[in-house]
C-alpha cells in the first residue's frame, strides 16, 4: 500500500516535470502561430488570446503571397534537399559497401580519410569553396549547394552504412556470386534491399541540417530565382521587420513543412538515433 | 584453390568507391587546405601575393583585429560554457525520467521535447526575439502576472545578457538531441545490473549517481564534443537575431560571424578572402585542439562497458 503510493507520487512528480518542459518547448512555436492569424491590433492587445472571430484576419499571410515568392523558395529547398540526399545515400552506400566488403590495400586508410569530416566543418573551407564555384561558373546556382551538402553529408554516412554492411551476411552475398551476379548487381540487388533501414536514417539525419541551413545558400547562392526557402524567409523577415503580420505569417510558413516532415518521419528519426546509430 | 600469381585489378572496388571519395575531395578536402594556403596570401594592386604568416601577425598583433578576434573567442568560449552547463544536465534529466519505467505518454514527450530542434536558426531567432521584445510586451505581460515584472529587461539588447540569452535559445532548441542520446544510453543499461544494486540496496536517487551516470559517461563525452564543434562553427542563429554586426556593439559576435564579415565586408569595409581565410584557419585549428583533447586526452580515460 505504502508503495504504490509513493510510486505514484514519483509518477505524478515526472509527468509534472515533462508537461512543464514540453510548454517550454512548444510555447514559441504555438505563440507565433496563434498570432499569424491575428489583426495587427489584436497582436498587441493579446498576443497569448487565441484568435475569435473579432481578432480573425490573414492580412499577414496576403502581404506574404503578394510580396515574397515562397513558392519558387519551397521548391528550391525540395529540389536541393532530395537530390542531395539522393547523392549522399548512392554514394554513400557504394563507397561504405566497398569498405565493408573488400579486403584491400588501403582500406582502413580510406575509411579514416572518409572519416575525417565527420569531426571537421566543411564552413571552414568557405573561402576556397566560393572561389571554386565562381571560377566554375556555378554561383547562384542550386548545383553548387547540392555538391557542399553532397559532401558534407557522405562522411557520416558511410560510417554509419559500413557497420551496417558488415552485418549483411556473407552467404547471401557468396550465393549470389555462384549463380553468377555481378559484384555491381549483388550490390544494388542483394545488399541495399537489405539496409534500407539505415538509409533511412541516414537520410533523416541528413534532411533537417540541409533544409535549415542559412550559411551556404546566403554565401552561395543569394539570387532570387535560387533562394532556399530558409534563406528567403530571413531576407523576407529583414525587409518587414516593422509589419509584425507578414513577419509572424512568414514564421508559421516556415515552420509549416518542416513540421509536417517531422510528423511523417519523426518516428524514423527517433527510432535512428535511440538505436545508437551515431554511437 | 589456386592463388593467381598476379592479382588482378578489382575495377568495381574502385566504381564503389570513386564518386564518393571526388566529391568529398573536392568539395570538403581540398577546399579545406586551400583556404589553409590561402591564409598565407594578400591581395596587393588586384595580384595575389605570397605573403606568408603577415595576415596572422595582422590578426594577433594589430590592436584593431586581435581586439575582435579575441572578443570573439571569448563570447565564443562563453556561448560554450554555457551549452555545457545547462543543456548537459537539462538533457540528462529529461533523459532519466523518460526513461523510468512504465512511465505513460513517453512517445509523446519526447517528440514534443524535440521539436525546437528541427526548426531552422532563422525561426527560432526571430520566434524568440519577437518574444522578448520590449514592443510585442509576451515576456514582460507573462512576468507581470507572476508578480516578477521588475525583473524583466530587453535582454537581447543589452550588452551584458544578449550573449547568455542567445546561448540559452540555442540550448533551448537543442536540448533535444543530449535528451535522446543519453536517453538511448540509458535504455541500453542491462535490468540485471540494475537489480543487482537493489539487492545491494541502491535504489532511486542512487542507483542513477552510483550505477547509471558512470555507465552513460561516454555519451556525455560525445555530446560534448559534439556541442564543441557545432558552437565553435556556428553563426545562423546570431546572424538571424543580431545581424552580421552581431549587435549590441559586437557582445554577441563569435567566430562565425566575425568571418563571415571579415570575408564579406559590412558597411565600409571591403571584404577580404584572405583576412577571412586566416580566421577560417584560426578556427581550424580551435577544433582541431578541442578534438585532440577529447580523443587523445578524454575518450582514452572514459571506459566503455560492453554488455
Amino acid at each position: 500500500m505504502n508503495m504504490t503510493r509513493r510510486t505514484s507520487g514519483t509518477t505524478i512528480a515526472a509527468h509534472a516535470v515533462l508537461i512543464g518542459y514540453t510548454l517550454i518547448a512548444l510555447f514559441p512555436v504555438f505563440v507565433i502561430l496563434i498570432n499569424s492569424f491575428k489583426t495587427r491590433k489584436a497582436i498587441f492587445r493579446e498576443p497569448l488570446a487565441l484568435p475569435d472571430a473579432d481578432s480573425f484576419s490573414m492580412i499577414g499571410y496576403e502581404t506574404v503571397m503578394k510580396q515574397g515568392d515562397f513558392f519558387l523558395y519551397f521548391q528550391n529547398s525540395m529540389i536541393v534537399t532530395i537530390v542531395s540526399l539522393t547523392l549522399i545515400l548512392l554514394f554513400g552506400a557504394m563507397a561504405a559497401y566497398a569498405l565493408a566488403e573488400y579486403r584491400f590495400k588501403g582500406n582502413t586508410l580510406m575509411g579514416l580519410y572518409l572519416a575525417l569530416g565527420i569531426m571537421i566543418p566543411i564552413r571552414i573551407g568557405t573561402v576556397a569553396i566560393l572561389e571554386m564555384m565562381v571560377s566554375s561558373g556555378l554561383v547562384n546556382t542550386l548545383t553548387a549547394l547540392i555538391l557542399v551538402y553532397t559532401a558534407q553529408g557522405l562522411p557520416l554516412a558511410v560510417f554509419i552504412l559500413s557497420t551496417f554492411m558488415k552485418g549483411v551476411s556473407d552467404d547471401l552475398k557468396n550465393a549470389g556470386r555462384i549463380d553468377g551476379l555481378s559484384e555491381y548487381k549483388i550490390f544494388f540487388r542483394l545488399v541495399l534491399p537489405l539496409v534500407r533501414p539505415a538509409m533511412a536514417t541516414v537520410a533523416v539525419f541528413n534532411m533537417i541540417p540541409i533544409w535549415n541551413d542559412l550559411w551556404f545558400p546566403l554565401i552561395l547562392a543569394p539570387a532570387e530565382e535560387v533562394k532556399t526557402l530558409t534563406l528567403g524567409s530571413q531576407v523576407f523577415i529583414g525587409q518587414f521587420v516593422t509589419d509584425w503580420n507578414a513577419v509572424l505569417s512568414a514564421l508559421s510558413m516556415a515552420i509549416l513543412p518542416v513540421m509536417i516532415l517531422y510528423v511523417i518521419f519523426s518516428r524514423q528519426l527517433i527510432r535512428g538515433i535511440t538505436s545508437g546509430a551515431v554511437k | 584453390m589456386a592463388t593467381p600469381s598476379k592479382p588482378q585489378f578489382r575495377w568495381h572496388i574502385a566504381v564503389f568507391l570513386a564518386p564518393a571519395v571526388l566529391v568529398y575531395t573536392a568539395v570538403m578536402i581540398y577546399p579545406l587546405f586551400n583556404t589553409l594556403r590561402l591564409s598565407l596570401f594578400s591581395e596587393v594592386d588586384q595580384d595575389r601575393v605570397w605573403v606568408g604568416l603577415q595576415n596572422f601577425r595582422t590578426l594577433f598583433g594589430d590592436a584593431v583585429w586581435s581586439d575582435q578576434f579575441w572578443n570573439a573567442l571569448a563570447n565564443n568560449a562563453w556561448f560554450f560554457m554555457i551549452h555545457m552547463i545547462v543543456q548537459n544536465p537539462i538533457g540528462v534529466a529529461l533523459a532519466a525520467i523518460l526513461s523510468s519505467p512504465h512511465l505513460r505518454f513517453s512517445a509523446f514527450y519526447r517528440s514534443a521535447i524535440f521539436i525546437p530542434t528541427i526548426l531552422s536558426f532563422v525561426i527560432v531567432g526571430f520566434a524568440w526575439k519577437l518574444i522578448l521584445s520590449p514592443i510585442w510586451g509576451i515576456a514582460p505581460g507573462m512576468l507581470d502576472s507572476i508578480g516578477l515584472k521588475f525583473l524583466y529587461q530587453p535582454w537581447l539588447g543589452k550588452e551584458e545578457y544578449a550573449l547568455t540569452t542567445l546561448s540559452l535559445v540555442s540550448v533551448w532548441q537543442y536540448v533535444g538531441i543530449p535528451m535522446m542520446l543519453i536517453y538511448a544510453a540509458l535504455l541500453s543499461i542491462p535490468d540485471e545490473i540494475l537489480e543487482a544494486g537493489e539487492c545491494d540496496g541502491i535504489t532511486g536517487m542512487a542507483a542513477f549517481f552510483k550505477i547509471k551516470l558512470p555507465l552513460i559517461l561516454p555519451s556525455i563525452g560525445i555530446i560534448s564534443i559534439l556541442t564543441f564543434v557545432a558552437n565553435f562553427n556556428a553563426f545562423d542563429l546570431i546572424y538571424a537575431a543580431q545581424g552580421a554586426l552581431a549587435g549590441p556593439n559586437f557582445s554577441t559576435d563569435i567566430l562565425g560571424t566575425f568571418m563571415y564579415r571579415t570575408f564579406f565586408g559590412f558597411q565600409l569595409q571591403l571584404g577580404d578572402p584572405h583576412m577571412g581565410s586566416a580566421i577560417a584557419s584560426a578556427m581550424f585549428g580551435v577544433i582541431l585542439v578541442g578534438v585532440c583533447i577529447y580523443l587523445f586526452g578524454i575518450q582514452r580515460r572514459l571506459r566503455n562497458y560492453q554488455f
